[in-house]
């Protein structure tokens, strides 16, 4: 199974504030390397502070989306970086999140969904022009 | 400590999955006995399992799992030691004062180093194939021996003795706890992906429903391949391997339909191919390139070669099949096989027409490596059907119908000769 590893950012982090923080950073290499040496890690990536980012909100009665700019308030509530990681339970997981080198922090696991999750909540035709699209966005990032 | 969990045994099945080639790699290096270094890794797992209960977690259980397991051989040690002494003071001798064993161990130095010498160990070609994989598995993968045996469909006493002759076997052959060098390396190598890659077939022959233990092979032979392609980075084949199972293994949604039919690869709804082990896979193979640095590719790098060529087309008709043409060809040098020239006909007919196709076909029909192989029949008649000749087509469906030992696939085939 793969899950979804879900770093909230903090108020150091949404500031861009890192001066001081390279052992920290050493002390995330290191682990990142566990990881791969163990054969887990599928995906990581940082994020940078909300104020480079964007928001859209959708209207619920699908009249269309309005662009809301970064900053954004609560530190808590944003994601500051994620991993993917591909494990054989969700107590895998949290053994391996134990052992990450974060501070005064909130970080989410979650199971991401295969098709299978999906199968029977659709209509296949729904299913396979959603698959459809999956494939024609994907065909972009298939060079690399 | 962490407590007050409903129930440690998931906790602990984590902890050894993740801390069990590390903690046997140590003690191996220690002892210099793999089969010893298993027995003692598992005394601390049956600690853990004592303890942990009403002690909770520790905040660090592999150092935990550690220590018991080095107090456990210090004990064997120092009782050894004492035994000898006892027999050498009813000697009357002197004795001089016992070197500490724990002098002997550290633990933290040359963990990765370890935990290569523990899977060239462990898929040492002394030992049988099966002795290979199910070894691997144990010591490398952390896999119990239930779930080893469940998924490899065997009773759990059958697969206990495999282990036990296999750690036996090493011993007695006195394999030594080491990375081989020199010309020793390639064929070992070899040996060790061979063992990922079987563990990886077992599995994707299964992923067509029947057993979840079985598909979940295919998981753990993508993580050993990555461990792996970590541990020898400048190993060309390690990446072309890890490539090549992940871009198989992105495919496993779409192999079958909703009946549990399997769907060609042609056939398959490529929008139900996982794109993350896609990406990932077409990473690895570009490390593989960049570690052949202008090399000549080995057989994983090529099979993962043809596997990126579907991978990077999004739909079955943008495939290169000119390229696939020309990766069979290498391939074939390399490693002459029929099922390989078989595999090249079929690109050929893709690429340049049924034609020029069948004339390779038709080489291959007195090949006895293919005797009896369905697939030689089903492809000539595929091939027959395209070229506007329907009664030889319609021979050749039912014969392949005939060979075949999967009902659906023979199913499909006396469709296809009856449409024809």
């Amino acid at each position: 199974m793969r899950v979804m590893v879900l770093v909230h950012a903090t108020e150091d982090s949404e500031q861009g504030n890192y001066a001081g923080r390279v052992g920290e950073f050493e002390a995330m290499g290191k682990y990142n390397e566990e990881l791969v040496k163990a054969g887990v890690m599928l995906a990581g990536e940082g994020i940078e502070p909300s104020s480079g980012g964007k928001r859209l909100d959708f209207a619920a009665d699908g009249s269309g989306s309005r662009v809301i700019d970064g900053p954004f308030a609560e530190a808590k509530e944003i994601i500051g970086g994620f991993w993917i990681w591909q494990v054989s339970s969700m107590e895998e997981a949290v053994e391996w999140l134990r052992r990450a080198p974060f501070r005064g922090q909130t970080v989410e696991l979650r199971r991401i969904l295969e098709p299978a999750d999906f199968e029977g909540l659709l209509p296949p035709e729904v299913m396979e022009n959603e698959a459809r699209l999956r494939a024609q966005t994907a065909a972009t990032d298939t060079e690399g | 400590m962490s407590s007050g969990q409903p129930s440690v045994q998931p906790t602990v099945e984590a902890v050894w999955r993740i801390e069990t080639a590390r903690l046997i790699a140590a003690l191996a290096r220690v002892t210099g006995d793999v089969g010893l270094a298993e027995d003692l890794a598992q005394d601390a797992l049956v600690a853990a399992l004592e303890q942990w209960p009403s002690d909770g977690v520790p905040d660090n259980p592999g150092a935990w799992l550690t220590a018991v397991a080095r107090r456990r051989y210090v004990d064997g040690v120092r009782r050894a030691v004492t035994l000898e002494r006892k027999v050498e003071e009813l000697g009357h001798q002197a004795q001089p004062e016992a070197v500490n064993p724990m002098d002997e161990i550290e633990f933290d130095a040359h963990v990765t180093d370890d935990v290569l010498r523990l899977i060239f160990t462990a898929c040492h070609p002394v030992l049988p194939r099966d002795g290979r994989v199910a070894l691997t598995l144990k010591l490398v993968g952390g896999l119990s021996t239930e779930q080893v045996a469940r998924a490899f469909l065997v009773p759990v006493p059958t697969m206990a003795a495999r282990i036990t002759r296999a750690k036996k076997a090493l011993t007695a052959a006195k394999v030594p706890f080491e990375v081989p060098v020199g010309a020793e390396l390639t064929p070992r190598f070899a040996s060790v992906l061979e063992v990922v890659y079987l563990i990886f077939n077992e599995g994707y022959a299964a992923t067509s429903g029947e057993s979840w233990y079985r598909a979940e092979l295919c998981d753990e032979a993508m993580r050993l391949g990555r461990m792996l392609s970590a541990l020898a980075p400048d190993e060309p084949e390690a990446h072309g391997l890890v490539a090549l199972m992940e871009i198989q293994a992105s495919r496993i949604p779409a192999r079958t339909g909703p009946g549990g039919e399997p769907v060609t690869l042609l056939e398959q709804d490529r929008g139900r191919w996982n794109r993350l082990l896609i990406t990932h896979g077409l990473a690895a193979l570009a490390l593989a390139g960049r570690s052949l640095a202008g090399a000549s590719a080995g057989p994983y790098v090529l099979q993962a070669e043809l596997a990126a060529c579907h991978a990077r087309a999004f739909a079955a008709a943008d495939t290169d099949w000119a390229r696939i043409v020309t990766l069979y060809e290498i391939l074939g040098r390399l490693t002459p096989s029929p099922v390989i020239e078989l595999n090249r006909a079929v690109a050929v007919s893709m690429a340049d027409g049924a034609g020029a196709a069948l004339a390779i076909v038709d080489a291959l029909a007195d090949d006895p490596a293919l005797r009896g192989y369905h697939l030689l029949p089903a492809v000539r008649a595929d091939l027959l059907a395209r070229l506007g000749r329907p009664a030889q087509a319609r021979a050749e469906f039912e014969r392949a119908a005939a060979l075949t030992g999967n009902d659906s696939e023979r199913a499909h085939l006396l469709r296809r000769a009856a449409a024809t």
